[in-house]
């Protein structure tokens, strides 16, 4: 349970993180998953680039009608009130069942998305959101829709030399309906089922039903949705009427 | 990789110690600094018998790895002798029986005085919630929730 020896840099600003990064170094955020895969030797990299310390990678400010989230704001930050407004709350009470509060003050809402693990919370949950990922290369900033930024377990449409530099999500009208549901055992674990449901007025409800074995599944109208057809392609039936359950739960939750 | 000299503050003492970056801080912790009240259990961040407090936040040191340590202030277990919440509960972990081979105990107090410290309001449930990144194989955990209750109520009461 100790990782192959690796070596360590702490980039000062953004050039030189996305110079490490082309030159083959991993980046790590929170390492609450890059820290396990090390221990694990699931992940072997010769050099680890530590994020934590570039200026501006953690911390939100809103933007006229758009929210920016530094990618390395942890989840605690969020459970603890760091986005204002609707949107904040919805995120916080998302936050606060992410694992466990020592993993939540230095694990982080980019490093969650970048690592793409369909039972992650940020993965299910932020593609319910008109919202962009910001990622950051040598060229500049480009935005991704965040409905199409988890493209496969574990992977993201993320091209190689790019960093996740911020999740851009809309100031929510106080009459945004939200309804979410996972089912896992025990507070903290992985989720076995994932389902939300964002309702913005004049606009159609977007649902996502995640934690499957794909990406998670984005309905950008899921307005007279038929919640068994949704699911006949889960094999596992134990996993199917979880996932059928997820999504009647917050089809109910949001009438 | 060679060692190369990290410098960290641990318990209020500066440090400077010579690690390999891969090295963990548990292990950094033990074996480097002989401070061997914080526990190692899974080494994937899972059971919380490695929780120290970094940089004011309680936080698994067998996930974060020497390099990422650099200036960093840590305290574990061996660095609340004189810390009144941390005094308090000790005592009612003792009064309530919250422990019996002892080998979550120093992760399970930091966790403890995190909770007592941020959620004053908290009730059974929330405790219970809270500690659910924290395993205990002997005591079942009822003792260790009413000797955090206790403390919540006495700090509620004064
Ligand atoms: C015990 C335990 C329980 C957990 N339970 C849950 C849970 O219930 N739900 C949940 O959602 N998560 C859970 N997690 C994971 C946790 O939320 C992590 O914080 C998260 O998955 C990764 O975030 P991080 O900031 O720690 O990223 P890191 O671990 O540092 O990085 C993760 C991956 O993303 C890459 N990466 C990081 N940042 C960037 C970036 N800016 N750009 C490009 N690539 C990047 C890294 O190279 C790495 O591959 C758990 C973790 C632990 C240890
Ligand atoms: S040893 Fe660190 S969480 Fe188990
Ligand atoms: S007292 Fe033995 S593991 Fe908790």
């Amino acid at each position: 349970m100790k990782p192959a020896a690796f070596d360590y840099a702490r980039p000062a600003d953004w050039p030189a993180a996305l110079a490490l990064l082309a030159g083959g170094a991993r980046p790590m955020a929170g390492g609450q998953s890059l820290g396990p895969m090390l221990n694990l030797r699931l992940a072997q990299p010769e050099r680890v680039a530590d994020l934590r310390h570039l200026p501006g990678y953690a911390g939100v400010e809103v933007q006229g009608e758009a929210i920016r989230i530094g990618a390395g704001t942890t989840h605690a930050a969020i459970e603890d009130g760091a986005v204002p407004g609707r949107l904040g709350a919805i995120l916080a009470g998302v936050a606060r069942r992410i694992a466990y509060r020592p993993v939540r003050n230095r694990g982080t809402i980019g490093g969650s998305l970048a690592h793409a693990d369909p039972a992650a919370d940020w993965v299910a949950v932020l593609p319910a959101f008109p919202g962009h990922a910001v990622a950051l290369g040598p060229y500049g900033e480009r935005r991704i829709p965040l409905a199409r930024f988890v493209t496969g377990v574990f992977e993201t449409a993320l091209a190689p030399g790019e960093l996740l530099r911020a999740i851009e999500l809309p100031v929510l009208p106080e009459t945004a309906r939200w309804s979410h549901w996972k089912f896992c055992r025990k507070p903290g674990e992985f989720s076995k089922a994932t389902a939300c449901l964002l309702a913005l007025p004049d606009a159609p409800p977007r649902l996502v039903l995640a934690a499957l074995d794909t990406a998670p599944l984005v309905i950008e109208d899921a307005t007279g949705l038929d919640p068994a057809a949704l699911v006949t392609s889960i094999s596992d039936p134990w996993r199917r009427r979880l996932a059928l359950t997820a999504l009647r739960r917050v089809l109910e939750g949001a009438a | 990789m060679t060692r190369r000299p990290i410098t960290l503050t641990v318990n209020g003492r500066a440090e400077t110690v010579l690690a390999e970056p891969r090295t963990h801080l548990a292990d950094l912790l033990r074996g480097e600094l002989l401070l061997t009240g914080t526990h190692i259990g899974c080494e994937h961040g899972v059971c919380g018998a490695c929780t120290v407090e970094v940089d004011g936040a309680p936080a698994r040191s067998c996930i974060l790895h020497a390099g990422a340590c650099e200036g960093s202030g840590i305290r574990t277990i061996e660095g609340f002798d004189a810390d009144p919440v941390m005094a308090a509960l000790r005592e009612a972990f003792s009064a309530e029986h919250a422990l019996q081979c002892g080998y979550c105990t120093p992760g399970m107090l930091v966790t403890a005085r995190d909770i007592v410290l941020r959620l004053p309001e908290a009730d059974e449930a929330r405790v219970r919630e809270e500690l659910a990144g924290n395993l205990c194989r002997c005591t079942g955990y009822r003792g260790i929730v009413h000797a955090i209750l206790r403390v919540l109520a006495e700090r509620r009461a004064t």
